[in-house]
């Protein structure tokens, strides 16, 4: 057996992450050979650590050298193991790291989604402190942030990740590449606790069911589906897409594809995405899921964004993307209810529970009846309420103090 | 090599220093020192023109008429930070005059410092008392450098002049704007750097005191933050630093998401414990996560208004604008981080200069460090203890001074807003590898995994109890990153040789630099 793989990052600005090489070779000893920026504190750790992944992975002759930057073992392993299927394409081993009891959560299908980070599946250094940034959701993602050379490799990181990264509570998602490679990325992912996968560039029912058949194929247990509207194709069949099966949450639109695809410059009005903004509320709440917005990708520009949340809002959009943490407040913040419609919906809750404790069918507020899907909808910004600190878990008791 | 002892934190120190008795730590407050201070040479009139000008021809006739030779202590200043011309231009003179063996005695050294390498290898430079920064720290750690590094704080550097432990034969003061008579400030002139406080005590108690300059106006040179009285010759050169330098990496705010939750945790834990009140004081140093503190406190300031009496510096562009919106009285500053605070202190009568000798030093009679109310400073290791490291790495090599920072632990809250690991490196150890602070004077470690308090410090943890800030035990947290990291960290590995004596505030030695081996 012969070959050379290669796989990770190298270089004086790689952090978190690192490079190996594999010469595979037909006999002799596993040369070894490790630099480390963490020589003083786990040198020792990480030549074990290889070798064992190395066994594990059935490989005993070869000459294998690591620069690493202070990588986490998943990482390391993560790497190692593309670097050994890129040497040989036939080696079919695989190294999991522990899955950790703090990647073991549920999520639900109603939970809310205002925002959702995306974490490049390639840059590792990312993941670690990310959950403690109060997103709602994270998004380790495969496709554009990856270049096309490094699928394989960040498929393994993120793999690995979904195992052993502490998210908080966040919901677990992952952003796919289109399909059919987003086949591949699916068996690898599938059966490691994914809450959510975001198929990008939808444009039909038939790829989000077959995005859920995948899936279930693949061992996944409980996973929601988000397709991404990122074309005209995709817009019009909004309605389509979003109620292609049971598994969608959401229905998310992307603005960045979407402008290039119907021949529009994208600018800071959006009037050129309106219709298709509409298209996707209006198709998401037609098949009941939560629609939501685009990234905002000026990071510097927060008044930029806590107006692009409150327009979105407004358009009936419950959540939107960001690309760094520090967007993470402004959109939790500006989708917060009003002071004014949480008190609205208190009194439409109460009215509602008196009103099923007594037995009575119809909801009465003063002389007004109160419609089911406006009792619906008050109980959502109730919720939404407690969740953004606005109301205490038990304000129906410290209501009547 | 002399014999170890174990100090009273526990640290193993040795008893001489570079030929001279050295006390071990003995605690806080502990050591109380007698006698009377140092004091130069008395002068004479009749040796010094009459007509005011000692202006010199050059470095090298000064330095010859300053009786320059083998063995002697030459000081220099880092109020151009990395920007610094002057030290590099001393040491490149005394070797082209032969000289030997001297002890080079900065108050600071930054990488521009690189050159003094070649100074040591040659044997211009015998050894450094001061910050040891990368390649002179690598120098001193992996045991090459003749004598011991001895590493001081700001206030023990004063502390070391004042009580003559250290003897300076020539200081060498870089001004940006002098007189022909010596009279010098760092507030005007093209190279501006902002005040000249570091040179204070060489001013006073060296026995020859050259100022090196390149803007010389006539007498009178107005502000004269050095006095003429204490020169004896003035240099004129082509340029002594690069002003803009002074802004250096850790003077910008973060964009790290991470160490922006850090600052925000601090500047919340200030105002849950009660400390953000009308007339406090603050301390906001240098580093990307300190400014950013300071700025989440002026925000809190500004919806509660609420003023601060003074705030200590490193001052830069944000301190200035507080003080300028009125958030802030007075800024007492010690060093100025950037164009922004050497123009504020030359035009804005509330922003002071202030020196080691009234910041820092602990044998006076009180400094205003152990005054303010909190201050936030950084760390490179804290251990269970509390005990904080600041100059050397995971690697044991030394790699930055201790600056004011042993100083400022006398604040009434200090605290240290710090991540829990960088990378893969651990910053919550069992033991720092080396001690530069004791735990008793850090009460609060703020990490983007949750906020430590002392348990020293009731007061602070019944003042934030019942608030929404993670509260959490060090262990706890040293357990989560230790898992996160695979495992508690091996040691570096360290030889027997001492290659430098840490001192604390009051000259007692706190602990001992190993030389690192590969």
């Amino acid at each position: 057996m012969s070959g050379l793989g290669t796989a990770g990052r190298k270089g004086d600005r790689v952090r978190s992450d690192c490079w190996v090489s594999i010469e595979l070779r037909d006999g002799g000893p596993l040369e070894l050979d490790v630099t480390t920026r963490v020589e003083a504190m786990y040198g020792d750790s990480i030549r074990s650590f290889v070798r064992d992944v190395l066994a594990e992975m059935g490989v005993h002759h070869a000459k294998v050298s690591i620069e690493d930057y202070g990588a986490l073992p998943y990482v390391i392993a993560a790497r190692l193991e593309a670097a050994v299927k890129r040497a040989d394409p036939l080696n079919t081993n695989t190294w999991l790291p522990e899955a950790l009891p703090c990647t073991q959560y549920p999520t639900e299908k109603e939970r809310f989604r205002r925002s959702r980070l995306y974490l490049p599946g390639g840059e590792p250094k990312f993941f670690t402190n990310a959950g403690l940034h109060g997103a709602d959701g994270y998004i380790l993602d495969l496709e554009d942030s990856v270049p096309p050379s490094e699928k394989d490799s960040a498929r393994l990181v993120v793999r690995n990740a979904l195992r052993q990264v502490d998210f908080g509570s966040a919901e677990r998602m992952v952003r796919i590449n289109q399909l059919p490679l987003g086949l591949e990325d699916i068996r690898a992912i599938a059966p490691h606790n994914v809450h959510v996968v975001l198929i990008p560039k939808c444009e039909s029912a038939e790829q989000v069911r077959e995005v859920d058949e995948a899936m279930r194929e693949s061992g996944a247990s409980e996973t929601y589906l988000m397709p991404i509207i990122e074309s005209a194709l995709g817009a019009f069949r909004a309605y389509e897409i979003a109620s292609a099966c049971r598994s969608v949450c959401s229905l998310a639109i992307g603005l960045e594809d979407y402008t290039a695809d119907i021949g529009a410059e994208r600018t800071p009005e959006g009037r050129e995405s309106f219709w298709a903004r509409s298209q996707v509320v209006n198709g998401a709440r037609a098949a009941g899921v939560q629609p939501i917005d685009t990234v905002f990708s000026d990071v510097d520009d927060e008044e930029g964004l806590r107006a692009s949340v409150r327009e979105a809002k407004a358009l009936g959009f419950e959540g939107k993307g960001c690309i760094h943490p520090r967007q993470i407040r402004p959109i939790h913040e500006e989708f917060a209810p009003s002071p004014e419609s949480v008190e609205k919906a208190k009194r439409i809750v109460t009215a509602y529970e008196d009103a099923a404790a007594k037995g009575l069918g119809v909801v009465a507020l003063g002389s007004k009846m109160i419609d089911p899907p406006v009792v619906k909808r008050a109980l959502r910004t109730v919720k939404l309420a407690v969740e953004c600190g606005l109301l205490p878990e038990n304000w129906r008791e410290t209501a009547n103090e | 090599m002399s014999e170890l002892v174990q100090n009273a934190i526990g640290r193993w120190v040795p008893t001489e220093v570079n030929g001279r008795e050295a006390i071990p730590y003995q605690g806080v407050g502990k050591y109380r020192p007698s006698g009377r201070k140092a004091a130069p040479p008395i002068a004479s009139c009749a040796d010094y023109p009459a007509d005011g000008n000692k202006v010199v021809g050059s470095l090298h006739e000064a330095l010859r008429a300053c009786g320059l030779r083998d063995g002697m202590t030459i000081s220099t200043h880092h109020h151009f930070r990395d920007g610094d011309m002057v030290a590099c231009a001393v040491f490149d003179t005394a070797a082209e005059m032969g000289v030997k063996d001297l002890m080079w005695f900065p108050s600071a050294s930054f990488p521009c410092h690189a050159r003094m390498v070649e100074h040591m290898e040659s044997g211009v430079i015998h050894h450094i008392e001061g910050s040891l920064n990368g390649p002179l720290g690598e120098y001193c750690s992996r045991g090459k450098m003749r004598g011991l590094g001895v590493l001081r704080s700001h206030g023990g550097r004063y502390q070391a002049v004042q009580d003559g432990e250290v003897h300076i034969d020539i200081a060498v003061i870089a001004a940006p704007t002098a007189d022909p008579f010596g009279n010098a400030n760092g507030v005007t002139g093209p190279s501006a750097c902002g005040l000249l406080g570091f040179a204070l005590a060489d001013s006073q108690y060296a026995d020859k005191v050259i100022v090196v300059t390149d803007n010389l106006v006539p007498f009178p040179c107005i502000p004269w933050q050095i006095h003429g009285n204490y020169v004896d010759y003035v240099v004129v050169m082509d340029r002594i630093g690069d002003p803009a330098k002074i802004v250096s990496g850790t003077t910008q705010i973060t964009r790290s998401p991470d160490r922006l939750l850090i600052a925000e945790l601090a500047a919340r834990f200030c105002e849950e414990a009660g400390i953000v009140r009308d007339g406090f004081s603050f301390q906001a140093g240098a580093g990307g996560t300190a400014l950013s503190f300071s700025i989440f406190l002026g925000e809190m300031m500004r919806k509660k208004g609420i003023k601060a009496r003074f705030a200590r510096g490193g001052s830069n562009k944000y301190l200035v604008e507080m003080l300028e919106e009125g958030l802030v009285e007075y800024i007492l500053d010690g060093q100025t981080f950037d164009l922004d605070g050497v123009r504020s202190m030359r035009d804005n009568p509330r922003h002071v200069n202030t020196s080691p000798f009234t910041s820092y030093n602990y044998h006076g009679k009180g400094n205003f460090a152990s005054m303010v109310d909190v201050t936030v400073l950084g760390a490179t290791e804290v251990d269970l203890n509390f005990n904080a490291n600041v100059v050397t790495h995971s690697d044991g090599l030394l790699l930055h001074g201790i600056g004011g920072w042993q100083n400022c632990l006398f604040a009434k809250c200090t605290m240290l807003p710090i991540p829990s690991f960088r990378d893969r490196i651990p910053v919550i150890l069992d033991e720092v590898t080396t001690l530069c602070g004791p735990g008793e004077l850090i009460d609060v470690i703020v990490t983007e995994r949750g906020i430590a308090i002392n348990p020293l410090r009731q007061d602070l943890i019944d003042a934030v109890k019942g608030s929404s800030l993670p509260i959490r035990p060090l262990e706890d947290i040293k357990r989560e990153v230790d898992a996160i990291c695979g495992g508690p960290p091996s040691r570096p590995k360290l030889g027997d040789k001492v290659v430098a004596a840490i001192k604390w505030v009051d000259g007692t030695v706190i602990d001992s630099v190993r030389q690192v081996l590969d």
